[in-house]
């Protein structure tokens, strides 16, 4: 038994009161200010205790870790994708991995519920599912040598279910790819600012490319300093181009944009990968830690008051603009990076457990990484929730429910009970010299503004319009990394797949089947994205909740897994620590499918939706916001194919958590029956301190085993 | 003054680092090191031979790197 040191034992109470007085003042705070030092405080203090008392009691007393135990990285290591690497740089590595746009826009959209719901979902989510799904993934990637999600489904569950897995992973990234896509056509639609800054990112990405290639290979650091230069040169000339007589060019209408970003997409995807892919990544990476530092300072320095309720009225009634349905179960889908993501587990399960130097640095990778992706997660809520709650309604509803004039905006939103002006509202356009702010539905653009915000109290008005553009490019820039490497993967699936009804679709680099399956990737998402773009209920409306529902179901898949892998190896007495997270992720999940194809609310049900525009077309009505029959068609198509998509997915899911409660239940009856693919226990060499900052008795070690290496 | 001076040129060190570590810039050296060590009548090739073949690779699987939402 272990005794705690008086100290400890004062500080971590001082970390608990913190993060109560942060919830107690979230929680009762009505019709007053509330800081949002208040949302931090109430994050950072659960996540203190979540990662010194949760997840240390995870690593040591369900998943026992072993310190004596080899990691693949140390057993394999080549020096290129196995090596064991220093627990900092590979937190900052699956960090910059797993955290994208997603942490970003969803918690954006879901802000209009209050910023209530959206935090607690967050921070409790995060802490119990999200964190634990990647720690535990990347726990069992590692026992064995680094295997994939679906390998695992495979080996562990079975064929059937893992098949399951592999096609819902392949589904789920289509949605995802066109979604973003859809994300970067809204926030770029009619801006030449915003148009050519990221136009120039290609350009850019090129000469580094070319740069690292051939002129100083493998010069990282330089490289991507010249580039982030050039990026904020392309950003300054941006407002320079839009004041031109350029301004014309990089105007472009959302469906010149789609035929652009995919042309963009399936070239990318085919070109090698030195020269677009790998320089783009290192300059997204670059600007994403130093945007995520900078916003992190900008929220503590300016600690701004947040203007949107804690609870709107859309939570209960279920009709909000920005997508429809009500708190439970949409709050749980739509917040999905940040909270729980399934994406996450690709990457525990991939490059990650190939360079983690002991089993016992899996909490801080893969519980701690988790915790700073929710805490971007947080502030992007933060930025969404000190904006004007006129302007938040006005950016996020769709055109055909407010219009295209400030005039009627501005009506629709008071009717709603929020009040701005339309002098207001386009003075907010003029502010970030936007033509203008109506229907910036897809997250990205409030953020910006809910950036801009915060930058131009720490740094004047002046810039507001520069930070804007800034916080565009910004996310502009990795979800075109996303798409470009989205487009990769989803056609080495394709590859996989098709290989096995002819062969030479096998041989990655066999250049026919190469173009025809980026192509047909690209045709998917592409489609996904044109129906959004074209969509007269709004793209985003209608879409996101089905992105969120398929990115929770591959996190479904996930905990699966992990339950799986759970009780096989012998630890079903803790099975609920990721079976609880499973139970509630499907229940969550599983009825909002239900809910998008079953309910009787056309607002929400999509195949209800899809009878109620038929019906009227049958009858020659036209039912706003449809201003034609051919309006009326595409919605019906439209609500068909995503009610059909859900039900599908759903289904999947379905099939691969029975198959996985059958292999538990066979294996508690006859654990005879069952194998477990682990990799033998091989003794470590290696020394190296669990947490970030290493204890006196690690140092010791440390110091002791650097002895008998030399004496040795 | 001079401790101080001391402080500030190790954080740079170690700046310099960890910088080096997460773009992988310091991989070629790792390597050349390997390779003497383990084989050492191995001919090391060059950084340019190197970050080819390290750049080759994702091309061949490009789960390896991938970026999430």
């Amino acid at each position: 038994m272990r005794t705690a040191h008086v100290r400890t034992i004062a500080v971590w109470t001082l970390v608990a009161l913190v993060g109560a007085a942060g919830w107690s003042v979230l929680a009762l705070a009505r019709g007053e200010e509330v800081s949002a030092a208040w949302m931090v405080a109430a994050a950072l203090g659960s996540y203190a205790i979540a990662y010194r008392f949760y997840a240390s009691f995870i690593a040591r007393r369900v998943l026992r870790v072993d310190r004596t135990r080899a990691t693949p990285a140390e057993r394999l290591d080549n020096g290129i994708d196995f090596h064991p690497t220093d627990r900092r740089v590979l937190l900052g590595h699956h960090f910059a991995a797993i955290a994208g746009a997603g942490p970003l826009v969803g918690p954006v959209l879901a802000a209009q519920m209050g910023y209530l719901p959206g935090t607690v979902w967050i921070i409790a989510g995060v802490v119990f599912a999200g964190a634990v799904q990647d720690m535990v993934v990347l726990f069992f990637s590692t026992r064995r040598d680094g295997r994939s999600l679906g390998q695992l489904a495979r080996e562990e569950i079975g064929p059937f279910g893992g098949a399951a897995a592999l096609l819902a992973a392949f589904a789920i990234m289509i949605i995802l790819l066109g979604v973003l896509a859809l994300v970067v056509v809204n926030a770029l639609a009619s801006s030449p600012w915003g148009t050519f800054s990221l136009a120039m990112t290609i350009p850019i990405a090129l000469l580094m490319g070319f740069y690292l290639r051939v002129l100083r290979p493998g010069r990282v650091t330089e490289v991507s300093l010249i580039g982030v230069a050039l990026l904020l040169l392309a950003l300054v000339g941006g407002r320079w181009v839009a004041e031109s007589s350029w301004a014309d060019t990089f105007t472009l209408a959302p469906s010149t944009l789609v035929v652009w970003l995919v042309g963009y997409g399936f070239i990318a995807s085919i070109l090698p990968v030195w020269t677009l892919l790998a320089p783009r990544d290192y300059l997204s990476t670059f600007m994403k830690i130093g945007t995520i530092v900078l916003l992190a300072l900008g929220v503590v320095i300016a600690l701004p008051t947040l203007r949107m309720d804690a609870v709107t009225d859309f939570a209960t009634r279920g009709d909000g603009p920005v997508f429809a349905g009500s708190l439970f179960p949409f709050v749980f889908i739509t917040i999905a990076c940040g909270a729980l993501s399934g994406f996450h587990a690709l990457i525990s399960s991939g490059t990650t457990p190939k360079m983690i130097q002991k089993e016992t640095q899996i909490r801080l990778i893969g519980y701690g990484s988790m915790l700073m992706e929710s805490s971007v997660a947080v502030m992007a809520l933060v930025a969404a929730s000190i904006i004007d709650p006129g302007l938040y309604f006005a950016m996020n509803a769709p055109s055909g429910v407010i219009g295209t004039t400030v005039q009627n905006a501005s009506q629709v939103v008071g009717s709603w009970g929020y009040h701005i002006s339309p002098a207001e509202l386009a003075q907010a356009a003029k502010n970030v010299e936007e033509s203008s702010l109506l229907s910036r539905t897809g997250g990205a653009p409030t953020l910006a503004v809910g950036v801009s915000e915060i930058f131009a109290k720490v740094t004047g008005g002046g810039l507001r319009a520069f930070w804007y553009h800034f916080a565009i490019m910004f996310e502009a820039l990795f979800i075109l990394t996303a798409l470009d490497a989205g487009t990769r993967v989803g056609r080495f699936m394709l590859q996989d797949t098709l290989g096995n009804l002819y062969r030479p679709f096998r041989n990655v680099s066999w250049k026919p089947g190469l173009v025809l399956t980026s192509a047909l990737v690209c045709g998917l998402w592409g489609y996904f994205l044109w129906v959004g773009v074209h969509e007269p209920l709004g793209g985003i409306n209608q879409l996101f909740p089905v992105f969120g529902i398929s990115n929770q179901l591959l996190a479904a898949v996930a905990l699966a897994v992990c339950t799986t892998l759970l009780v096989k190896s012998g630890r079903l007495k803790w099975a609920w620590v990721t079976g609880i997270p499973l139970a509630w992720d499907a229940t969550v999940t599983l009825t909002a499918s239900w809910q998008k194809v079953f309910s009787a609310d056309p607002k929400v049900g999509f195949f209800k939706q899809r009878q109620v525009f038929q019906d009227a077309i049958d009858a020659g009505q036209l039912l706003p916001p449809a201003k034609d029959m051919d309006d009326m068609r595409t919605v019906v198509t439209n609500s068909t194919v995503d009610g059909v998509l859900s039900a599908v997915l759903a289904l999947l899911v379905v099939i691969v958590v029975l198959d996985a409660l059958r292999v538990c239940i066979r294996h508690i009856r006859r654990p005879a029956l069952s194998t477990l693919s682990e990799a033998p226990h091989v003794v470590s060499k290696i020394t190296a301190p669990d947490g970030l900052i290493p204890t006196r008795a690690e140092k010791e070690a440390a110091r002791h085993a650097a002895g008998t290496a030399a004496g040795g | 003054m001079r401790p101080a001076l001391r402080r500030v040129a190790s954080a740079l060190r170690g700046l310099r680092w960890y910088v080096r570590e997460l773009t992988g810039e310091s991989a070629y050296e790792r390597h050349v090191t390997r390779l003497r060590e383990r084989h050492p009548e191995a001919v090391p090739p060059s950084r340019r031979e190197f970050e080819r073949m390290r750049t080759d690779r994702q091309e061949s699987d490009p789960r390896q790197g991938f970026r999430c939402c």
